[in-house]
């Protein structure tokens, strides 16, 4: 006689075995919750003391009591700005390209394919080697048009909002596009999946009414996905503050007192402030981290929740 | 004008311009062409990480104090102190490796808890509630598990057991395991849920406990499904930077002066998870946060450390997907 895998051994031995795994797993399953909960606890009674007002007006200072995160808020949001305007299209309009136009020639596939292997490979390229590829390639332009401090190429002086140069220095819009880099491959995937949804009875039937291709993405295919698309980026853009190892090689740890002015400015961003503050050896400039934390993650929470809300409000089944 | 093609059950009729065949070809050629030229964009950028990363690295290697057999096998890293400058990455991918390997030790077997309790025992309700705190603690941004490793872990492991220095290798080791934690666990409970219910249905059939089910039967089967969500959540543990960078200490570990006094003094001082060691992303940000001077070797140097990083993650992620593709069970 075969033993089996499920010769039937002592009954009670079997069915206790059974009882303890279930218990295991809720204990496995119960620690991440209390991880989250002791991480988010100790950040809340190490911070709240210090939030008010005046934290978001303040500039950093040398004086815990006195330092605030304005000007990192300000940063956050100038290359965030920058970031999204440079990802978006690029990656809705990959999605689109890899989802929409399938082809039909072999060697052609073989490129589709080798582009959808290219992009899971990005996506998994840890974010300090964006950083690293920002500076060198936003931020001296391999060297080739002069240093940071003498550009080759300006453009208004840096008095003017427009202010422009090459290359592009430890700036907003190299700090954006460096973002842009890491993130793209997020929107890539999240619209290419938010497309993938959109049912093929939709295409078919806006093609045998006459459509052109683009047509049916424009107006059949885009505006059933746009829900999935928009969930997904505001999730992109949400990795996108909380960045900060490419943004430290970008930026640096400078000491910033002012809002940007033009796209070339000196910036710092909120997580990068949090570190400054975090590694700093005074304990009471651990509460002022906290404190940032706290407003880094009320701003994260708020786009989940608003990616959440367009899930729920806007994406009806279509069958 | 774009509208919803579905609006309150009905279909809104479509409204196609219509242009003359040649200006429609046209004009679909001119998307086509822009929409390839963003493709293109993605492919750029992985051909300028490797030609910047290995470029700049091979300037490195061509600097007089440096030897690309060193880089390779040498057991010191002293880059800025001291008369003599030493190159051997070994102790920075061991301090890269032992912090992967803690935060493994944690965020493994408790993610595949997670994952087996919720795909198979949890109630909807459960599920409804665990999966959203799951989605939270991916979302939190690493400086904060850096600051949660300084600030908590750190002092209550102190409190445990003296041993442990300020900046320690467990501490950021369990922080990075909590950051993987969610990766694991959702990409293997995708797994799980692939397996189909036939195949629970059978086994129970044959007299099999709910134990036996998800451990000998449902685990097998979404086996590759768990083995990619490994390794795609090593790659991350390895490219982590700013919790390492918190948590776990500038200082290289000097292998050499261990491993002189014989092998078992070498690997336990290579090891030690008490003691404070520099990653490889560490040394990055050690190098661009400007304590090196530009373009000496020492500021090369990270560029080479970069490609080895760029490279280690690479085929950690090739492989991952490669595994998730090419085994994963077809079920009908």
């Amino acid at each position: 006689m075969n033993r089996g895998a499920y010769q039937p051994r002592s009954r009670m031995r079997r069915l206790l075995k059974d009882r303890l795994f279930v218990i295991l797993c809720m204990i496995g399953a119960s620690l991440s919750l209390l991880a989250l909960a002791i991480l988010l606890g100790s950040i809340l009674i190490q911070g709240l003391g210090h939030l008010d007002l005046s934290f978001f007006k303040d500039v950093p200072s040398a004086k815990p009591a006195k330092a605030g995160i304005g000007p990192a808020m300000w940063g956050s949001i100038w290359v965030c700005a920058a970031c999204a305007l440079a990802a978006l299209p690029l990656g809705v309009g990959t999605a689109i390209f890899l989802e929409e136009f399938k082809p039909k020639k072999p060697w052609v596939r073989r490129l589709h394919g080798f582009l959808q292997l290219n992009i899971t490979n990005l996506a998994g390229v840890p974010s300090i080697v964006y950083g690293i590829l920002g500076l060198t390639v936003f931020v001296q332009l391999f060297g080739i048009v002069g240093n940071t401090n003498d550009p080759g190429f300006t453009f208004g002086s840096p008095d003017n909002w427009y202010y422009f140069q090459l290359p592009l220095g430890r700036g907003v819009l190299a700090g954006g596009l460096t973002l842009a880099l890491v993130v793209l491959p997020i929107v890539i995937i999240a619209s290419q999946e938010a497309l993938r949804a959109v049912p093929d009875s939709l295409r078919e039937a806006a093609l045998a009414s006459g459509a052109t291709r683009w047509q049916m993405i424009r107006q059949m295919t885009l505006p059933a996905a746009v829900p999935g698309i928009m969930t997904g980026s505001i999730l992109a853009m949400s990795r996108a503050i909380g960045e900060a190892a490419p943004m430290l090689v970008i930026a640096g740890v400078v000491y910033i007192t002012f809002t940007p002015q033009h796209l070339m400015d000196e910036f710092t961003v909120m997580p990068l402030q949090i570190y400054n503050w975090a590694g700093l050896p005074q304990t009471e400039f651990h509460k002022v981290a906290a404190t940032g934390i706290i407003v880094l993650l009320a701003v994260l929470l708020t786009f989940n929740a608003l990616a959440v809300f367009i899930r729920q409000r806007f994406q009806q089944p279509l069958q | 004008m774009t509208t919803l093609p579905i609006q309150s059950g009905h279909i809104v009729g479509p409204n196609w311009r219509i242009r003359s065949k040649h200006a429609r070809r046209l004009w679909e050629g001119g998307v086509l062409t822009s929409l390839v030229l963003c493709g293109t964009f993605s492919i750029l950028t992985t051909m300028a990480i490797v030609v910047v990363l290995f470029g700049e690295a091979r300037r490195f290697f061509l600097m007089p104090e440096v030897t690309l057999a060193e880089f390779l096998f040498g057991l010191e890293w002293n880059p800025l102190l001291g008369a003599e400058k030493h190159f051997g990455i070994w102790p920075l991918v061991c301090g890269t490796l032992l912090v992967t390997g803690i935060a493994m030790l944690f965020a493994l077997p408790l993610g595949l808890m997670t994952a087996i309790y919720l795909s198979e025992y949890a109630h909807r309700s459960v599920r409804a509630t665990l999966k959203p705190i799951l989605e939270v603690l991916a979302g939190i941004p690493t400086v904060v598990y850096g600051f949660f490793a300084l600030t908590i872990i750190t002092p209550g492991l102190q409190s445990i057991y003296d041993g442990f220095e300020v900046y320690n290798v467990f501490s950021a080791g369990i922080a990075v395991g909590i950051m993987c934690l969610p990766i694991v666990c959702s990409l293997s409970e995708d797994a799980l849920q692939a397996v189909p219910r036939s195949l629970r249905e059978g086994a129970h059939g044959v007299g099999a406990t709910k134990f036996d089910v998800s451990v000998k039967v449902v685990v097998p089967a979404a086996l590759s499904g768990i083995v990619a969500a490994s390794l795609l959540s090593i790659a991350r543990a390895v490219g982590e930077t700013m919790i390492v960078a918190l948590a776990a200490g500038n200082m290289a570990r000097n292998l050499k002066a261990g491993f002189d006094q014989g092998a078992v003094t070498g690997v336990l001082s290579a090891i030690d998870p008490t003691e404070s060691a520099q990653t490889m992303t560490a040394y990055m940000v050690q190098i661009f946060l400007g304590d090196a001077s530009n373009f000496g070797p020492e500021y090369l140097s990270s560029y080479a450390v970069a490609a080895a990083l760029f490279i280690m993650t690479f085929i950690l992620t090739v492989i991952g997907h490669r595994i998730r593709v090419r085994f994963r069970e077809v079920y009908e």
